[in-house]
């Protein structure tokens, strides 16, 4: 097992390294999902009849979805809370509650998904199918990753490890969160 | 960021490292391998990158001979056919961008020199660090493979233009193309997670009392850089994904018949490439300041200037991207503001090379071997500069477009920038990599042997350009207007001067080897340098300073200052007691 390098523990900015780093990597995410979503804009504005396909979202399930997914993000705000003040096993519950709504929100996901395919709207079917599939496949793929690591996050807070983990892992999950509140007006209210 | 001085923690930092020392011996493969340590992890990106770059440059070898010689057998590789011309092409061009200039440039240097610049144990993030270099290796080994593959590599051009590279049918290597791009996105990741640790370690690791523009330039430029290359890579890293979904599911992004777009490819990939290019000058630039600072004996003229000039310049490069796309049907008005953009982008990069030569005026200048890199650095880039500016004119750009006018320009601007600048910083710190000095003798050999064949090489393909003779082609010989004499005469002169060009990098890897073995010790500060990196053993032992972290007192460049008899002022060294008057 290393040591932990000096480097590690210095904070010349003022703010802890994690805490930086975490905003730096949402820096790089927001240009990733800007590039998925500037493109999606460009192409939509240049064809008016993406409408009629965009008409067939099933906007009840976006909308539960969109539900879930913020209030999962509550909890991870209570997780944070818990840790600051140092009750690891409460952060550590809460976090596990906030994992259940990544979880659900997947689920949803699912079979809104199984009915689109399986009424023939594929990601091949059309511009706006493959951009519905990417935009939200990407999405879906960091709520899997925020769910992973939560879990481990929540593994050590629960032995009172790590608590300042809690906060930063909660820093990423509001962001997958903002990310689907841009694509849920764009993928399924505009029609 | 920041200027808050810490104080107080650097007796208690100095007592926890020396106690965890003499405790555990590592072994081969935890020391080298799978070290978490940033030097080796340096010199792992440093090796892999040469040995790209000699794979590189090997491919550039093939196809200049095919270009000289068509059609007849090319020792070491033999009959090259039309699909590999273009997988060639293709890989010299994404192997140079992505596995030499970006490995070397940004991580070797940035990994070595920055906790040492700035005067700390190692990276903020250690074995993020090493996952970084894992899966830049990996991506090497992908793009290595995709050239054995069925229907051979991928050939359309490193900027990968759709329909061509999304439709197999089109570029006849299915396989092939889908590497590339993974190869590619792989690479991004790495360099993703590399750069976050950079950006965090510069900017919150710094040495009790280093404020920010205390700071070496080539700390502030690897940063900004990695700043530039994480803000634009994003679009990129969707559009890939876009893009493997059109080779691999049959969607249409890209593709015209299906409702997309082929331009949108170009704008998302030049978004990001242009600002590559300033990814990858600006860690250049820093090298060579650091270089003609040290060998002027002078301050770096106009410090906070050039920092300044740099993000002007980072800032800039985000708003020229289409004027790589003047002929791709773009909107006239469109064109002409992004002339107006690149046009005025060369102003922060012309005044960095002016306030380099001021640096210069007045100096007591040693024709080292590095500060003839950095010189040259200087000149040649300048040559590319101004040749740029035909380019980025949509007017004359019409007419040069796809010519080896602009292959001839983009080579004066990335040869100074992967090979000069590279072999500048090489020669500068293998005292402090290695603790020997390398020979000065063979180092000029190998220097002018470089620079006066590389401008051998590419001058002639200015002419042949401006005379119309156009990019990606396998034979000219199926061109009449193409195949005059006097054309064929000057590919043939370009091809044998890299020829004898790679012939003198020989000397080079002599060089590197015989001293890495047998050079005179460098001590600690051969070249009596003030940036902290010199205060240390040579090479720095694993935790780079042993009996403590050192203190920063001043700014890195304090040369020649009055006050004082050595020329020399070290930022470590505690202002001496204020005399009675």
């Amino acid at each position: 097992m290393m040591q932990k390098p000096i480097a590690t523990t210095r904070e010349a900015t003022g703010m802890p390294t994690g805490r930086l780093a975490v905003w730096w990597l949402i820096a790089s995410e927001i240009v990733i999902f800007g590039g998925v979503l500037a493109s999606y804009l460009m192409q939509r504005f240049a064809h008016p009849e993406w409408a009629d396909a965009a008409a067939h979202t099933n906007t009840t399930a976006g909308a539960f979805n969109t539900f879930v997914l913020l209030t999962s993000s509550l909890s991870a705000v209570l997780a944070h809370n818990a840790a600051e003040m140092g009750q690891g096993k409460k952060a550590a519950n809460l976090l596990w509650l906030t994992v259940f709504g990544g979880a659900v929100f997947l689920v949803v996901k699912t079979f809104e998904w199984g009915a689109e395919i399986s009424h023939g709207y594929t990601i091949m079917s059309a511009g706006f199918w493959s951009f519905y599939y990417t935009a939200a496949g990407i999405h879906a793929a960091h709520v899997v990753v925020g769910m992973l690591v939560m879990l481990w996050v929540a593994s050590y807070a629960r032995k009172g490890k790590e608590l300042q983990r809690v906060e930063l892992v909660g820093i990423y999950w509001h962001f997958v969160d903002l990310v689907w509140i841009f694509l849920f007006p764009l993928l399924y209210i505009a029609k | 960021m920041a200027e808050t001085i810490i104080s107080g923690g650097h007796p208690a930092e100095k007592h926890d490292h020396g106690h965890d020392h003499g405790h555990h011996e590592q072994s081969f493969w935890e020391k080298y391998v799978f070290s978490v340590d940033h030097k080796v992890i340096a010199m792992q990106y440093m090796f892999t990158g040469m040995a790209m770059g000699i794979i590189g440059a090997f491919m550039a070898y093939v196809f200049r001979m095919q270009l000289a010689f068509p059609g007849t057998h090319v020792p070491g590789f033999g009959v090259v056919s039309p699909g590999e011309y273009n997988a060639l092409v293709t890989n010299h061009g994404t192997i140079m961008i992505f596995w030499v200039a970006m490995p070397v440039l940004i991580a070797a240097f940035g990994n070595f020199l920055i906790p040492l610049m700035i005067g700390c144990d190692d990276m903020v993030f250690p074995r993020l660090n090493r996952l970084s270099y894992q899966i830049f290796l990996l991506s090497a080994v992908v793009i290595l493979l995709s050239l054995y593959v069925q229907g051979g590599g991928f050939g359309g051009a490193w900027t990968a233009y759709p329909p061509l590279s999304a439709v197999a049918e089109y570029n006849n290597t299915p396989l092939g193309s889908t590497l590339w791009v993974v190869a590619v996105a792989l690479e991004f990741a790495a360099f993703l997670m590399g750069g976050i640790n950079f950006i965090t370690t510069a900017m919150n690791s710094r040495a009790p009392g280093m404020k920010a523009f205390d700071i070496p330039i080539v700390v502030w430029f690897i940063v900004i850089a990695s700043i530039l290359f994480l803000a634009s890579v994003g679009p990129l890293i969707a559009g890939a994904i876009m893009l493997l979904f059109d080779q691999n599911l049959g969607t249409g992004f890209f593709n015209p018949t299906a409702g997309g777009d082929p331009v949108l490819w170009q704008h998302l990939f030049w978004f990001f490439g242009h600002p590559e290019v300033y990814v990858v000058l600006l860690p250049a630039m820093g090298i060579v300041a650091d270089i003609i600072t040290v060998f002027s004996r002078k301050k770096l003229f106009a410090y906070r200037t050039v920092i300044y000039t740099a993000i002007g310049t980072g800032v800039l490069s985000f708003f020229v991207w289409a004027h790589h796309q003047f002929i791709s049907g773009i909107d006239p008005r469109m064109a002409n503001i992004f002339t107006v953009t690149t046009v005025l982008i060369s102003i922060p990069i012309a005044e960095m090379c002016f306030l380099y030569i001021a640096t210069l005026f007045g100096g007591s200048i040693r024709f080292t071997t590095p500060m003839l890199w950095a010189l040259a650095f200087i000149g040649e880039f300048i040559i590319g500069g101004v040749t740029g500016i035909f380019l980025g004119a949509s007017g004359s750009d019409i007419y040069f477009h796809d010519t080896y006018f602009v292959l001839a320009h983009f080579h004066y601007t990335f040869f100074p920038i992967a090979v000069i600048a590279t072999f500048a910083g090489i020669t500068h710190w293998f005292p402090k990599m290695f603790g020997r000095m390398m020979n000065e003798t063979l180092g000029k050999v190998h220097f002018w042997g470089t620079v006066i064949t590389f401008n051998c090489i590419f001058l002639p393909l200015f002419v042949l350009g401006t005379a119309g003779q156009h990019r990606r082609i396998y034979n000219y010989n199926h061109f009449p207007e193409l195949a005059e004499p006097w054309m064929q005469d000057l590919r043939v002169f370009a091809t044998i001067s890299l020829v004898v060009m790679l012939a003198f990098q020989v000397v080079f890897l002599f060089n590197f080897a015989w001293s890495f073995f047998n050079g005179p010790k460098a001590g600690k500060n051969p070249w009596r340098a003030s940036t902290l990196e010199w205060t240390t053993e040579s090479p720095p032992p694993h935790g780079n300073w042993p009996e403590g972290l050192p203190t920063c007192y001043r700014g890195p460049y304090e040369y020649s200052h009055p006050d004082r008899d050595e020329d020399f002022w070290p930022q470590n060294e505690p202002p001496a007691e204020p005399t009675p008057a």
